[in-house]
């Protein structure tokens, strides 16, 4: 089998934030399709990392492309573009308070893909039964609970249709008992082809979703591979104490 | 001697009292506007050119908050007079009062800016918005909330400044204040007049802020 091109492709990638280095070089290929957990304690670099990924950090060195492209920090078009294809969701749901949960989904395929009126809100209710929320299309997001608001920030980020999508830690600032209807949707989307990149601290369902997991020590990434291997035989003692560390 | 009755100077004042309405209408309206251009040069992204707007902000700011309104009101008055500018005693008020205003609401309206969460930013430019689709669709809505009710206090502020405009000669309600009082020899009643008039004006002003406020709150 010929591997695929990358559809993510970071080489090289360090950050720094005043003194403290977070990223110090950082090399990962993402396949298309394919779903990567990224691990490790936390300031080990894994949001950093994430956040690069769609320009929302500026990276101090290293290269950084899309599909192939390389990423143009300067170039607000280039920009656009780039994050039309890179979606994503975050701990701590950032929905919009001032609209309501369809508003929310509608506005950046309006602005950006100038997908306006019917066709736009048609859009957003078939989203909104994908993640099982059909009938709160004009709830406001402090209506609904943890759960309810972070399926709608994933329904959000895909009404920009994107290839990847960058889960920063997306169930942490959950009730243990909304975690399970998150991740669901993250797995739905995982068995229909989309790649993703998650920050994690859920082992089990890293386990049971990952393509590939990738542990992160101070700033690099410190071992990687298919999550049966690195769960079972980790190979180095920082990822044997991290594991360790969660049971 | 002739006899001032109480309708007589409330009459008077009352006339001088659309000065003071004027000229805080005028600093209002004018300082609000700068005030906003003043905030979104200071909102710019960070490169050459924001940080260097960003600069001469904070230096606007940091001048108008750091001195009196007196002072400003004087300077405005004698200091472009002495540049050679012949300026009224009514548009040195007024632009006094308005740069005074813009430095103001600037500072609060930034406050305000910032009072909204930097992820609402992030998923903002997640979505593939641009900076000021950003700002207008996303945060600038948030930060109006946030900001009503503060702006509005400051419009009372901005009401009981324009007493000031009295040293340097404009006519408005606490100058008419101290002329009648000269020509009546009644002073408690006059400047009991005076405070009540103020009262007035501010207290719808101070009383709408907070219903706002509450509505607001309740609507969250």
């Amino acid at each position: 089998m010929v591997p695929a091109e990358p559809i993510v492709d970071i080489r090289g990638l360090r950050k720094r934030f005043g003194s403290n280095e977070v990223l110090r070089g950082i090399d990962l290929a993402v396949a298309p399709g394919e779903v990567v957990a990224i691990i490790g304690r936390s300031g080990s670099g894994k949001s950093t990392l994430l956040r690069c990924i769609n320009g929302l950090e500026s990276p101090d060195a290293g290269t950084l492309a899309i599909e192939g492209r390389p990423m143009r920090l300067d170039d607000p078009r280039a920009m656009r573009d780039l994050r039309q294809r890179v979606g994503m969701i975050f701990q701590s749901f950032n929905l919009f308070p001032h609209l309501d949960v369809g508003h929310n989904i509608m506005l950046a395929p309006g602005l950006v893909k100038g997908r306006r009126g019917a066709q736009g809100e048609a859009r957003a209710r078939q989203l909104l039964a994908r993640v099982g929320l059909d009938d709160k299309f004009e709830a406001m997001p402090a209506q609904l609970s943890g759960g309810q608001q972070q399926r709608v920030a994933i329904a959000r980020a895909l009404a920009m249709e994107p290839q990847v999508l960058l889960c920063d830690e997306i169930t942490s600032a959950l009730d243990p008992e909304l975690v399970a209807e998150v991740l669901a949707v993250v797995e739905m989307l995982a068995s229909e082809g989309m790649t993703l990149l998650m920050v994690t601290h859920e082992m089990r369902f890293a386990r049971k979703v990952a393509d590939r997991v990738v542990f992160m020590h101070e700033g690099a990434i410190h071992e990687t591979g298919p999550a049966s291997e690195l769960f079972t035989r980790p190979q180095t003692t920082e990822l044997r104490q991290f594991l360790a560390a969660l049971d | 001697m002739v006899e001032f009755t109480l309708w007589d100077i409330l009459r008077n004042l009352l006339l001088a009292a659309r000065w003071t309405v004027a000229l805080s209408l005028i600093a209002f309206v004018a300082g609000g506007a700068l005030g906003l251009l003043l905030v979104l040069a200071r909102t710019l992204p960070a490169g050459a050119v924001g940080r260097w707007a960003g600069r001469c902000v904070a230096l606007h700011v940091e001048v108008f908050q750091g001195t009196p309104l007196l002072m400003q009101l004087f300077l405005a008055y004698f200091g472009l007079a002495l540049l050679g500018l012949e300026v009224s005693a009514w548009l040195a008020a007024a632009l006094a009062l308005t740069l005074h205003a813009s430095a103001f609401l600037a500072e609060i309206w930034r406050g305000c800016i910032e009072a909204v969460p930097r992820g609402q930013w992030d998923a903002a430019a997640s979505l593939a918005l641009t900076r000021s689709e950003q700002l207008r669709r996303v945060i600038a809505p948030q930060a109006l909330r946030i900001a009503i009710a503060p702006t509005v206090g400051f419009l009372v502020q901005v009401i009981k400044g324009t007493a000031l405009a009295s040293v340097i000669g404009f006519i408005e309600l606490a100058k008419a204040g101290t002329m009648i009082t000269n020509a009546t020899f009644r002073p408690f009643a006059v400047y009991a007049c005076v405070a009540a008039i103020y009262f007035a004006m501010c207290y719808p002003v101070s009383a709408f802020s907070r219903r706002l406020e509450r509505r607001l709150n309740g609507a969250r």
